[in-house]
C-alpha cells in the first residue's frame, strides 16, 4: 500500500521541530513544505559553527577567519554547483528565487540596445498561466517597461499546461520564455523538451523557476537544455534569505549587473567602473555567508538520502494521498489526479468549506497545511475559485500525515456540517 | 476545543445565512475591498441620508469569519448617524486587536461580540475586519464630498 525507500518518522528525528507540541496538544503534521521546508539540525549547527569559528566578510581581508569565511562561502557553491551538475562558476547567490528572477528581468532591462538580451516594442516574453507570483510579475513590468509583449500558456481543466498553440506563442520575436518546472498549486511537472527545443530555434533563453523542483528531485541543468534556473534555498532545507541563480557561463558573461556596489568591481574611479567576472559580478555587497554555508548543508543532507530516494518517496506519498483522497466525499483536487508528470503538492478544495476554514480546523489537530491563492492569483480566477487548500509533501512525512490529514478533512466537514 | 472560540454558532449562523448579502442599487458610494493575502474580496455599496447611514449592502468571496463579521457589521450599522457607526467601529477594532483579553461591549456590538474569540488567532483578524474596513472606507469617501 505504501511503500518508500525512506522513512519519514526517521527523518523527523533529524528535525528539531517536529519535538514541538501543537494548539491541539498533538504533534506536527508539516504539510506546508511548498511553502518552506523544515531543517535538519545539520544545518542549524553549519550556520551557528560559520558563526562561532569563521565569520569574516568573504573575499577581502588578509586574515585567516577571512581566509576561513571565503573558502566555506565558496565551498557552499561549489555544493550548489555539483548537486545541479553545474560549473561553479556558473553558481550566483541570490537573496531568494525572487531576486534571480528580478536579477534576470533587470539585467536584460538594463541592456545596451544592440545587446542580444534587449526588448523592443514586439518583441516577445513567453510566461504560463500557472506562474507563481515571483515569476510573473517581474517579467509583466519588465514587458511594461520595454514595451515587449507579455504571452502566457494557457493551462487546461486538468491542470497540465496547455502546448497546442507552442509555436505561435513561441515566435521569431521571443526573446525569453520563463516557465515554472513544477507548479507550487497544481503540482504539475511541465514537459521542458519542446518549450526549450522551440525557444532556442527561435532565439530565445529560457529562465526555469525550480523552486518546486530543486528540493524534490535530481537535475542536471547539462541535460535539462534551459538557460537560466533559479530556486530558494529555504524550500530545500536550507535557511531563509539564501537563493540560487544558475545561469549559462556565455550567457552570464555578456549581462549587465542588477546590483551594483562594493564586492562586484574589477577597477573603480569616481566617474566609472568595471566590473569583476562572473559570478562576482552579480554579487554585489556581503553576501549572505551564513545562508550559503546552511545551504551547502542541506544539499548534502539531501544528497545523502538521495535525490532518486526523495523523488520515489514523494512519489509513494502522492500516490497514497490521490488514493485517499478518492474515499472523501465533496472534495476535489485542482490539479492533475493521476501521479505521472506530477509532484507532492495536492491542492483541493471541500464544497461549502472556504479554505480558512479548512486550514483552520486543521490547525487544531497540529496538521499545517497552506491556504488561499498561493502567489498564483491568475490560476486561481481560471479555475473561477477564491483559493484552495494546500498540502504538500517532503521527505520527513510520512503515511500517517496523510491519514491525518484524511481524518482532519472529514473533522472539518463534520465541524461546519456540510 | 479552542476552535469553538472562534466558531461561536452565532457566527456559524451568519455565515450561512448573510444578512444584507445583494447589492442594492444606486449607492452614495461604492468601495471594492481585498484581502491581498487570502485573495478574499468584498464589494460594498453605501447609501447615505444626510447624516444618518440608510443602508448598508454587499458581495462577495470569504471565509467564514469575514463572511458572519460583515453581516454583522451591517446589520449594525444601518439607521445609525455617522458618529455612532465609527463608535461601534472603534469599539470592534480594539477588541479585534485585543488579543483576547477584552470580551467586547454587548450593548454597543451586540452580536459582533461573538468575534472576539478571532483577536485570539493573529492570521484571521484581517478576515473579521475586512467589511468593517470597506465600510469605513465608504464612510469616509461619502464625507469627503461634503
Amino acid at each position: 500500500m505504501f511503500n518508500s525507500p525512506l522513512d519519514g518518522a526517521e527523518i523527523r528525528k533529524d528535525f528539531p521541530i517536529f519535538a514541538k507540541t501543537m494548539r491541539g496538544g498533538g504533534r506536527l503534521v508539516y504539510l506546508d513544505s511548498g511553502a518552506t521546508s523544515q531543517k535538519p539540525r545539520s544545518v542549524l549547527d553549519a550556520e551557528r559553527y560559520f558563526y562561532e569559528n569563521h565569520n569574516a566578510a568573504v573575499h577581502r581581508g588578509s586574515h585567516l577567519l577571512a581566509e576561513e569565511a571565503s573558502e566555506a562561502y565558496e565551498g557552499a557553491r561549489a555544493i550548489v554547483a555539483g548537486f545541479l551538475s553545474a560549473n561553479i562558476d556558473e553558481i550566483i547567490f541570490t537573496k531568494s528565487a525572487t531576486e534571480g528572477i528580478n536579477l534576470i528581468a533587470y539585467s536584460f532591462g538594463n541592456s545596451a540596445p544592440s545587446s542580444q538580451f534587449a526588448l523592443k516594442p514586439g518583441d516577445r516574453i513567453v510566461v504560463s498561466e500557472m506562474e507563481h507570483h515571483a515569476n510573473l510579475i517581474p517579467w509583466q513590468q519588465l514587458a511594461k517597461r520595454t514595451g515587449a509583449e507579455l504571452v502566457w500558456f494557457p493551462i487546461t481543466l486538468e491542470g497540465r499546461l496547455d502546448t497546442s498553440a507552442l509555436d505561435s506563442l513561441i515566435n521569431e520575436r521571443a526573446k525569453v520564455v520563463a516557465i515554472t518546472h513544477q507548479s507550487n498549486v497544481l503540482g504539475t511537472i511541465n514537459p521542458l523538451t519542446q518549450i526549450v527545443d522551440r525557444a532556442h530555434a527561435v532565439g530565445s533563453v529560457v529562465v526555469l523557476d525550480a523552486c518546486q523542483s530543486v528540493p524534490h528531485f535530481g537535475i542536471d541543468v547539462k541535460t535539462l537544455g534551459v538557460d537560466f534556473l533559479v530556486f530558494s534555498g529555504h524550500k530545500a532545507l536550507g535557511p531563509t534569505g539564501i537563493g540560487v541563480l544558475w545561469g549559462r557561463a556565455d550567457l552570464l558573461e555578456e549581462m549587465e549587473p542588477f546590483l551594483t556596489g562594493g564586492s562586484m568591481i574589477e577597477s573603480v574611479t569616481m566617474s566609472d567602473a568595471t566590473w569583476a567576472s562572473v559570478p562576482r559580478k552579480f554579487e554585489a555587497g556581503v553576501p549572505n555567508m551564513a545562508g550559503a554555508v546552511g545551504l551547502g548543508a542541506a544539499l548534502t543532507y539531501l544528497d545523502k538520502l538521495g535525490m532518486d530516494n526523495v523523488e520515489a518517496h514523494e512519489r509513494a506519498l502522492t500516490e497514497y494521498a490521490l488514493k485517499k483522497f478518492t474515499e472523501l466525499n465533496g472534495v476535489t483536487i485542482i490539479g492533475p489526479k493521476d501521479s505521472a508528470m506530477r509532484g507532492s503538492v495536492l491542492s483541493f478544495t471541500i464544497d461549502g468549506i472556504h479554505p480558512h476554514d479548512a486550514g483552520q480546523v486543521l490547525d487544531q489537530y497540529g496538521i499545517a497545511v497552506r491556504t488561499g491563492h498561493h502567489c498564483a492569483w491568475p490560476l486561481m480566477r481560471k479555475f473561477g475559485i477564491a483559493g484552495t487548500t494546500r498540502a504538500s509533501f517532503y521527505i520527513y512525512n510520512d503515511s500517517a500525515d496523510i491519514d491525518a490529514l484524511i481524518d482532519g478533512i472529514a473533522a472539518t466537514q463534520k465541524y461546519f456540517k456540510v | 476545543m479552542e476552535l469553538d472560540s472562534l466558531y461561536q454558532e452565532v457566527i456559524l449562523d451568519h455565515y450561512r445565512k448573510p444578512a444584507h448579502k445583494a447589492l442594492v442599487a444606486n449607492p452614495t458610494k461604492q468601495v471594492h475591498h481585498v484581502n491581498p493575502s487570502c485573495g478574499d474580496e468584498i464589494t460594498l455599496n453605501l447609501h447615505m441620508n444626510g447624516n444618518l447611514v440608510a443602508d448598508v449592502s454587499w458581495d462577495g468571496v470569504g471565509c467564514s469569519i469575514s463572511q458572519a463579521s460583515t453581516s454583522i457589521m451591517t446589520d449594525l450599522m444601518i439607521g445609525k448617524s455617522v458618529d455612532e457607526a465609527m463608535l461601534v467601529l472603534n469599539e470592534f477594532t480594539e477588541l479585534m486587536q485585543s488579543k483576547g483579553t477584552l470580551t467586547g461591549n454587548e450593548e454597543i456590538l451586540d452580536d459582533a461580540v461573538a468575534l472576539a474569540g478571532v483577536s485570539k488567532f493573529p492570521a484571521r483578524i484581517k478576515c473579521a475586519l475586512l467589511g468593517w474596513m470597506a465600510f469605513k472606507d465608504a464612510v469616509s469617501q461619502s464625507q469627503l464630498g461634503k
